[in-house]
């Protein structure tokens, strides 16, 4: 599903301040893959996710999605196939916007923008259905702007958002990094759902490794812009927990 | 009555400018100040088409476009040249003098004998009063537009992308395009108000446009004042606080004219309403919390 093969990023080459964030990094992932990516600040692992998205180009190496290669292609034409949550809950929605105009441009992710009004009885009764299965009682909030609603509930928004659009593939930056532990549980219990319901390939970065251990099917850890070590499928059930923690001792 | 018409009259004149810098300013969150050319630029090919006796309805799609390519050279100048978006309104504006100044051939053209929007309609016998139904239904029709087109998908993308960009581009809109395309709206808004203008004063002036930004400006933040005051999201009744932002502006204006002060101290009386428009809101919220 995604190609990443022999990948570098150096920002502010040649000056003072260069740094090699990525630093050849090939991977493949499958369809279907949960992969969640550890390591310490400065590993490259946001760098290489926004590689991934598109957001940044890489200096080196080409990345592919579906067998085709998209390593110049913005991110927004990525959109087709992509579909992300960031660390910081006001990255991933309009503020100012209610929470149906949110989810209508989530709708419409992977179409154009048109000049139709696109928001109508049954859409919004879509958006309500889908919300009540959060359990948190944003379903009768829809016409709020969207910044009146807390980063946890704009964090499980922002993933039910996802998959208001044909998705293939989900990428998570740090999604409960902002949150308190009870939205953080909530926000991962509902991506792990989404993910297996939905069969989508997904890509997790987090300083938690907790939930490293207890999500995903591939377990990535990086240091250096490198990838150090990599359990697959049938590898990553055997490890244990205490594991992890002592990469990081 | 005809001090109030007036009023009334400049208001919805420049109302279409505050619509201009409410898409520009609240919804891009871009301070573009291409305004001052773009409403000039509007006025002037209003006055070059009538003067050469061009048919009226030619006039609005060519000042449309005037405006539109006015305001897209400016998105083109932020967006693909990375270049800050005040200069870039700055480079354009300044730019637009010399193109104005050389479409009109001269620093000022009357428009007395030539037929106008407002000749060419009649709903009132009384030539004052047919010129506040037209532009009226004009400005009424511009903001309808305007609504509906904030309301389609199209327009959500619009808000969306001054509101959270890396949202709008994971979404799969090009930021870029969008931000171009509504500064071409913003300026072409803003053309329609020299258009406007220059039909009821009867002519048009090179330097008409001087400053102009500035009602814009006090005329949205107006709006934003009360639409924050009284919380309101509904994207109609936002666009047409905007209008009545414009009309109470003109007002403000009218009164202090009204008043006895010194024509001469009216930029500086301008400049001050807009600040104390401006601080107000925070001044009381200072002592309330």
């Amino acid at each position: 599903m995604i190609g990443i093969n022999n990948v570098h990023k150096t920002f502010h080459t040649g000056k003072a301040n260069q740094v090699n964030a990525v630093n050849g990094v090939t991977l493949g992932i499958d369809t279907g893959e949960f992969v969640v990516i550890v390591g310490a600040n400065g590993s490259g692992k946001t760098t290489l996710l926004d590689m991934v998205a598109g957001s940044v180009l890489p200096s080196s190496g080409n990345i592919s999605i579906d067998s085709q290669n998209v390593t110049r292609l913005p991110d927004y034409k990525r959109s087709t196939w992509i579909a992300r949550v960031f660390q910081n809950p006001v990255s991933g929605t309009a503020s100012e916007l209610s929470i149906l105009d949110n989810f209508r441009l989530a709708a419409i992710r992977t179409q154009p923008k048109g000049l139709t009004i696109g928001i109508n009885e049954t859409f919004k009764n879509q958006v309500r259905e889908r919300i009540s299965t959060l359990g948190m009682g944003l379903e009768n909030k829809i016409e709020q702007p969207m910044g009146t609603l807390s980063g946890g509930q704009r964090q499980a928004l922002t993933l039910l958002m996802s998959v208001m659009d044909n998705c293939k593939i989900l990428l998570l930056d740090e999604p409960t990094a902002a949150l308190d532990p009870k939205s953080a549980q909530i926000v991962m219990k509902t991506a792990d759902d989404l993910i297996s319901h939905y069969r989508l390939t997904a890509i997790l970065i987090t300083h938690n490794l907790k939930d490293a251990f207890n999500y995903g099917s591939r377990l990535i850890l990086m240091g250096e812009g490198q990838v150090l070590k990599d359990f697959d499928t049938s590898q990553k059930p055997l490890l244990k927990q205490n594991d992890l923690f002592d990469w990081f001792g | 009555m005809d001090f109030y018409l007036t009023t009334l009259i400049q208001g919805l004149c420049l109302s279409s400018i505050a619509l201009g810098i409410y898409i520009s300013m609240k919804i891009f969150n871009i301070p573009d100040i291409t305004t001052d050319g773009s409403y000039t630029l509007g006025a002037v090919v209003t006055a070059v088409l009538l003067t050469h006796h061009q048919p009226v309805y030619i006039l609005l799609p060519a000042v449309i476009l005037a405006g539109g390519a006015a305001g897209a050279i400016t998105g083109i100048i932020h967006t693909k040249l990375k270049i800050n978006a005040l200069l870039a309104g700055i480079l354009v504006m300044t730019a637009l003098y010399s193109v104005n100044l050389g479409l009109m051939g001269r620093s000022n053209i009357p428009l007395l004998d030539v037929s106008s929007l407002f000749t060419l309609i009649n709903i009132s016998a009384d030539p004052n009063y047919n010129t506040f139904w037209v532009l009226l239904i004009f400005v009424a029709v511009v903001t309808a537009i305007i609504g509906y087109l904030l309301k389609t998908d199209f327009g959500i993308a619009m808000r969306a992308t001054g509101n959270s960009e890396s949202m709008i581009r994971a979404l799969g809109v090009n930021t870029d395009r969008m931000k171009i395309t509504g500064l071409a709206i913003a300026n072409a808004l803003t053309a329609l108000g020299g258009y406007l203008y220059s039909q009821v004063q009867g002519f048009t002036d090179i330097s008409m446009g001087i400053g102009i930004v500035i009602i814009g400006l006090g005329s949205v933040i107006i709006a934003e004042t009360i639409i924050n005051w009284l919380r309101i999201t509904s994207v109609w009744l936002s666009l047409v606080l905007v209008i009545c932002g414009a009309i109470i502006f003109q007002a403000v204006v009218a009164i202090t004219l009204d008043l006895g002060v010194d024509p001469i101290f009216l930029k500086a009386v301008t400049a001050i309403f807009v600040l104390l428009i401006v601080s107000l809101p925070r001044l009381t919220l200072r002592n309330s919390s």
